[in-house]
């Protein structure tokens, strides 16, 4: 077994969790599979975020410092990857299954001319990877044939790694032609919220169909979400029927979500939905139709009219907090 | 501007996925198949930049055995000129698949290649990444916005990333992958449907491509996930607030 290369990324700077998240899975490969853990950091000034990624007891970290690489663009960054793969006898790579690994490493493993699992969520001793299909319906075992593997990780299946002994860090160069650097970044709009990022938060709380309308979801579940510091997420039938924007959309075809606490309010639990957030550790479901769907995946339920409960749970977590 | 659309025959969203007994694949009795939901929404956006321009071609292309056809027409009554189906009927892991548009591509020479951003049966979420980098093309996943410059020559796309939006740019050709807010795909209207009966569907083998498809990725089984033991009723929410705060330790 050769090394294994954990990409961390950097936000304004700094390594975010999900990269945390990577570097533990990438030792937990380590300990079933062998192999030394290398992370490599990206950028045009990596100073700040090789040094905090060298804080996880990683054999190395490998910082590369080049112009073009200031902004995330996966031609620029593939091939960069490309580049440290072969030149550090890399036979796995790691990295989470966040926007930017999703974008990046099935680019990199076609430039390897290798195949790539996506969203493993366990690496097994005999080499074989688990990963969910059908948005989670199922489990399959996969077998990467190539000598080289490439693998993003569910963020929710690991935890992030623990502070331990410093990494040297070596700074690594590489060289980026034209071909590779074809891709522009114009510009980043943050979303503007106070409220957890919908795939990140602890809580998450969703409306469906039962609210009835979009003044609803800002009557009634707004002041839950906001009191639970939660984030607030829709069912399809809430998007579809122009109650909330579909960026709110959890399921199949929109967020998949697996918090400490969701919390379905009049969502009847199409498989749409399901699909989306059955993962979730503990679900609460509130619904005033005692054989609705949700009720089958639902911790406690709660059988209501939502428009009476809803503020009443508000009123309670606002009291549980005093 | 010729535009490349990519279609892949899932399993309905709406459908149950039952694993089979013994771990083989999924049961396939009765399971309604359409074109993955955001290939639908990459179709739609390869109509509307033709329909803006005022000409252009939309040319399809799915990989598979002959059912594939079901979902090339219902493309082709959406609007598409015309259709190429790949006859392939073994399993392609994604690079296969990424290798096997790569023929298609150097073939036809689209100027822009729209994909959805995963198909919702495999959820790899890699043939569009794997085809650009083959191609040595850019590439822009997750689109919600896709804006063409006034010469044709340039795209900006507006992509949907973790805590925002961000905006790249590039000379084409290249590749987008659509997300959900892309746009609201249309339904084929009955005319549409009539006129898909005579739009031409291409038939060529994948075998005859010359494309690399020996299996990089092996799935050796299927289990059905770990089921949820069934949860509590409560009656009051006063009862919900005392057991997420002591038994479940959440609140």
């Amino acid at each position: 077994m050769g090394n294994i290369l954990v990409f961390a990324e950097t936000q304004k700077g700094r390594v975010p969790k999900s990269s945390l998240i990577a570097i533990q899975a990438g030792k937990d490969a380590a300990s079933k599979l062998g192999g030394d853990v290398l992370v490599a950091v990206l950028g045009s000034d990596t100073a700040v975020a090789a040094r905090e990624a060298a804080g996880y007891g990683a054999a190395k970290v490998l910082a590369v410092n080049d112009a073009a690489l200031e902004n995330y663009l996966a031609d620029a960054y593939a091939a960069t990857l490309e580049q440290l793969v072969q030149t550090n006898e890399v036979t796995l790579v790691v990295a989470a299954a966040t926007a930017v690994g999703k974008d990046l490493l099935p680019r990199l493993a076609a430039r390897l001319g290798v195949g790539m699992a996506s969203e493993v969520v366990s690496f097994h001793d005999d080499g074989t990877l688990q990963r969910p299909m059908y948005a989670g319906n199922t489990m399959a075992t996969v077998t990467l044939a190539d000598t080289i593997k490439v693998v993003s990780v569910r963020s929710t299946a690991f935890d992030a790694a623990q502070p331990g002994e410093q990494s040297a860090v070596e700074q690594a160069s590489v060289s980026l032609d034209a071909d590779v650097t074809k891709m522009q970044f114009v510009e980043f709009n943050e979303t503007k919220s106070d409220r957890p990022n919908l795939t990140e938060a602890s809580i998450v709380v969703s409306g469906g169909r039962g609210l009835k309308s979009g003044e609803n979801f800002t009557t009634y579940l707004e002041p839950l979400v906001n009191e639970l510091n939660a984030a607030m997420g829709a069912s399809r039938a809430a998007v579809d029927a122009g109650f909330v924007p579909n960026d709110l959309q959890v399921g199949q075809t929109g967020k998949v979500v697996a918090p400490e606490l969701y919390i379905a309010v009049g969502i009847s639990g199409a498989i749409q939905h399901l699909a989306g957030m059955k993962d979730s550790k503990v679900i609460v479901a509130v619904n005033k139709d005692p054989d609705a769907p949700i009720f089958n995946v639902a911790d406690y339920g709660l059988v209501a009219d939502l428009f009476k409960a809803v503020p009443e749970l508000t009123e309670a977590v606002k009291k549980a907090k005093e | 501007m010729k535009v490349l659309v990519t279609v892949k025959r899932v399993p309905d969203p709406e459908t149950t996925i039952r694993v089979k007994s013994d771990g083989s694949g999924i049961e396939t009795d009765n399971i309604k198949y359409v074109i993955n939901p955001f290939d639908e929404i990459a179709l739609e956006e390869a109509l509307r930049i033709k329909e803006k321009l005022g000409s252009g071609e939309v040319v399809l292309v799915s990989i598979g055995d002959s059912v594939v056809t079901e979902q090339l027409r219902t493309g082709l009554a959406m609007g598409a000129d015309r259709a190429i189906l790949v006859g392939c009927d073994q399993d392609l892991d994604s690079l296969a698949v990424a290798r096997i548009l790569a023929k298609i591509v150097e073939d036809e020479s689209p100027q822009l290649v729209l994909m959805g951003k995963q198909a919702i049966d495999d959820d790899a979420n890699q043939a569009g990444q794997m085809l650009a980098a083959l191609l040595g093309w850019p590439q822009a996943t997750f689109a919600s916005e896709v804006v063409l410059s006034d010469d044709q020559q340039a795209v900006q796309v507006t992509r949907e990333v973790d805590g925002g939006l961000e905006t790249i740019g590039f000379a084409l050709p290249g590749i987008i992958t659509s997300d959900l807010r892309l746009n609201e795909p249309r339904y084929a209207s009955l005319p549409g449907i009539m006129k898909a009966r005579k739009k031409e569907i291409k038939e060529v083998a994948a075998a005859d491509l010359g494309a690399d498809m020996s299996p990089r990725l092996t799935i050796n089984s299927l289990e059905p996930p770990t089921q949820k033991e069934a949860g509590k009723k409560v009656e009051t929410v006063e009862e919900l607030i005392g057991l997420l705060h002591d038994e479940a330790k959440v609140i």
